[in-house]
């Protein structure tokens, strides 16, 4: 009992005053997922300390990051997100589709929205069914489709054998459906490859890929397991260049490790890579030289570092929309909510942040939360140690993923009880 | 002097018999019940249920499972965490396929289902011992986890192989899924965690429990003095599944909400409870409790302590937290090889003599 009175003044010591913007960042430094959660979460926090040193916060109110540790567990986040949603937190941003799945009944009962860019759930697409979901500006189901997309450009694909190398969770299995749509539209033949948490032992799947011989792979990872994948793909002797990561394979650190035999490693992503742009100037200004950067500082232009700024970005956006349209300053997550079902990115407003054709244009709305769906491909370069995109940014197969974002939300309204429809 | 049991008579052998001979700890424990049910219900907020109350509580049905078998029994297993995810998915399909049954029934349902299913894993127990008999529960543990990842029916064909527990009430108060208030989650959980450990105290001290602990001391000899093997063993495996399945069904329907075989029931968590029942107390209900307190309220303190209180970045506390705990369990498994519940026992002994040693 101690213990527990102990850990009460605790809390009560941390609680802080209501008066701030509160963006909570969910990271995880630790475990086998840290060499990725690291580079996100410090480009979130960053972004937000820019803005209050450079802006003094969002529309004059200061933002205020609380970083809770989840090691990708998903008890953890639960934790966090219990110890965190009593400080006016405005959106969680989890960073693992597990905790997704944990948070996304609670949020939809506290009232608080969630952004799950390019991760979580994909039919959270529909708004109408998940009324405080957000996955702008692309999907899981998305990237699928552009990586068939990207290997129909290079050639017939009808008669070749794919091979999806998959986390064996429900992020990995997220897009086995739409593969499997894809495989009988041009008929392509489709073979599963799981690997199991956390994926530092891989010998048996890239036998089984080496015995078999499919054409391509294509690659949903997280982790350690990237990396171990694309040495143990260089180490089998893999052509790199038809290997192909969804966005959250493509750092920087999953390619690293495998040295020179990484030349070639294809992975796709949703927003610019590097770190030429104006932003940069004003991060190095007010951030990393004022001593103020999170972590150690050393991430900036890293392909993480860069999605969790553009998702503190899309955040700050979406914050000032909600100012916008409610008049408040000071927000409650249902203004937030209603701010990001209201956003809208046009390249002028990226244009005056500071980050001119970083990411796709696009326009939440009730019916859509999960943008347009564009993505491009990034490939890596061992020599000059950076990724370049070989493409521009182009759609997925609405067809398919259309039908598959109806089907899955209407089975998710039908079990937990939801009317769809529009506020 | 605080603690004395002297102008305390029994008169009748019930009385001699109770479960609290000593009045003074016989009002300790209705304390401890009277603070549980009817002070904490009343001050709860979700944080507290979630991060502390609600997997105190449920680990230590899992804890009095494993103890029954480990403790009480002498059977090493380490797969109570393919066994709490055989309770979850028990418990997802009966509330899937028979929405209408109230959950108090189905909870019950998935711990017999799981008793089944442990039994099963129990019968190379007759003829394998100590470790062989731990490598043949680890291996029902990955095949447990493999099993609810490739047969889709389990996870009802959802395209993430996620399980999520749907909105169930009883008597008109939601107890699954997020509309849940922090009270009636605690209470769901208070009730079997109460029922559990009152059954498994009574089991233990009668001849089943004795059965067991016979089989545990020697097995040899408890033969030669008419106790059945096969029968306590299976018996112990079947009591010890009953306990963790239902603590796998709540788990995964009160506490998680939606779950992931191979993340929520893992061999970690294998190893977390066989932990918890070590550093509690081998053959000892309290010590289950103990253990399971020690294991989920040390990592939420050290966190709170070093990120909340002193500020620290979170992944140097968060390493500092496996340090500290690490080191922990270390010098109490050194200092008290018995575990939490032997320094209580020792305490209890030393306040009755107190103030005068001789």
């Amino acid at each position: 009992m101690k213990l527990t009175t102990l850990a009460a003044t605790a809390l009560m010591a941390a609680s802080p005053a209501m008066a701030d913007l509160v963006f909570p960042d969910l990271s995880y430094r630790t475990g086998p997922y840290a060499a990725n959660g690291i580079p996100f979460s410090d480009g979130y926090q960053d972004y937000f300390t820019l803005l209050n040193e450079r802006d003094g916060g969002i529309g004059g109110v200061p933002t205020k990051v609380i970083e809770c540790e989840t090691g990708y567990n998903t008890e953890k986040g639960v934790e966090c997100y219990e110890a965190t949603k009593g400080e006016g937190a405005l959106v969680y941003q989890p960073l693992s589709t597990g905790i997704t799945y944990q948070l996304i009944p609670k949020v939809t009962a506290d009232g608080i929205p969630m952004h799950t860019m390019g991760y979580g759930r994909t039919s959270a697409k529909n708004g109408e069914v998940f009324s405080n979901v957000f996955n702008y500006p692309a999907n899981y189901w998305d990237g699928a489709s552009h990586a068939v997309n990207h290997i129909m450009s290079q050639g017939d694909i009808a008669g070749k054998k794919i091979a999806l190398v998959y986390h064996n969770s429900a992020y990995g299995k997220e897009p086995i459906r739409t593969l499997e749509e894809l495989a009988k539209k041009h008929g392509f033949e489709l073979m599963l490859v799981p690997v199991d948490h956390p994926g530092q032992e891989q010998k048996s799947q890239w036998l089984q890929i080496r015995q078999q011989k499919p054409d391509n792979v294509i690659m949903y990872g997280w982790g350690v397991m990237n990396q171990v994948a694309i040495q143990e793909a260089a180490n089998i002797r893999y052509p790199m260049e038809n290997f192909i990561g969804i966005w959250w394979s493509g750092s920087e650190n999953d390619v690293l490790p495998a040295g020179d035999r990484a030349n070639g490693y294809k992975a796709l992503t949703f927003h610019n890579l590097g770190d030429d742009y104006p932003l940069y100037d004003d991060l190095r200004k007010y951030v990393v030289d004022a001593g103020k950067a999170a972590g150690a500082g050393d991430q900036l232009g890293t392909a993480l570092y860069n999605r969790g700024m553009y998702a503190a970005m899309l955040a700050a956006e979406a914050a000032k929309t909600a100012q916008e349209i409610s008049g408040e300053k000071d927000l409650t997550p249902a203004l937030m909510r209603d701010g990001m079902e209201a956003l809208e990115m046009t390249e002028a407003k990226m244009a005056a942040i500071g980050l001119p054709g970083f990411g796709p244009e696009f326009k939440v709305s009730c019916q859509n939360h999960g943008g347009n769906g564009l993505g491009a491909v990034a490939q890596w370069d061992a020599e000059a140690k950076s990724w370049s995109l070989i493409t521009g940014y182009e759609g997925s197969d609405q067809d398919v993923i259309q039908a598959l974002v109806d089907e899955d939300s209407a089975a998710f309204a039908a079990e937990a009880g939801i009317e769809a429809g529009c506020k | 002097m605080f603690y004395r049991e002297s102008g305390d008579f029994s008169t009748t052998y019930a009385e001699d018999n109770q479960t609290f001979p000593i009045k003074f700890d016989r009002y300790r424990y209705y304390a401890v019940l009277a603070v549980a049910f009817l002070v904490i219900p009343f001050i709860i907020n979700d944080y507290w249920a979630n991060a502390v109350f609600v997997p105190f509580l449920i680990y230590a049905i899992a804890a009095i499972g494993l103890n029954i078998l480990t403790g009480y029994c002498g059977q090493v297993s380490l797969g109570t965490g393919g066994f709490m995810a055989v309770g979850a998915y028990a418990v997802y399909k009966l509330m899937t396929a028979f929405p209408e049954v109230s959950m108090l029934v189905h909870v019950p349902l998935a711990g017999l289902i799981t008793a089944g299913v442990v039994t099963l894993f129990g019968l190379p127990s007759l003829r394998i011992k100590g470790f062989y008999l731990a490598v043949a529960t680890l291996a029902a543990q990955f095949f447990l986890v493999w099993l609810f990842n490739k047969v889709p029916w389990f996870y009802n064909y959802s395209a993430s192989g996620q399980i999520s527990a749907p909105e169930r009430d009883v008597i008109g108060i939601i107890i699954t899924g997020p509309n849940t208030e922090a009270w009636a989650k605690y209470m769901i959980c208070l009730i079997f965690v109460t029922l559990a450990a009152l059954i498994a105290r009574n089991l233990t001290r009668g001849s089943v429990g004795r059965k067991w602990m016979a089989i545990r001391d020697m097995d040899i000899a408890a033969e030669i003095i008419g106790v059945n093997p096969m029968m306590a063993k299976l018996t112990a495996f079947a009591v010890s599944g009953f306990f963790i399945g239902i603590a796998g069904a709540l788990f995964f329907s009160v506490y998680l909400g939606a779950a992931e075989v191979g993340e929520s029931f893992g061999i970690d968590k294998s190893f977390l409870v066989l932990f918890m029942v070590i550093i509690g107390g081998l053959g000892s209900i309290f010590g289950s409790f103990a253990g399971a307190a020690f294991m989920v309220l040390l990592p939420v303190f050290l966190k709170n302590v070093f990120v909340g209180l002193l500020g620290w970045p979170t992944d140097l506390a968060a390493h500092l937290q496996f340090i500290v705990s690490g080191g922990l369990i270390i010098v109490f498994l050194i200092l008290e090889p018995h575990g939490l519940a032997q320094l209580w026992r020792l305490a209890k002994e030393k306040l009755r003599l107190w103030p005068f040693p001789h």
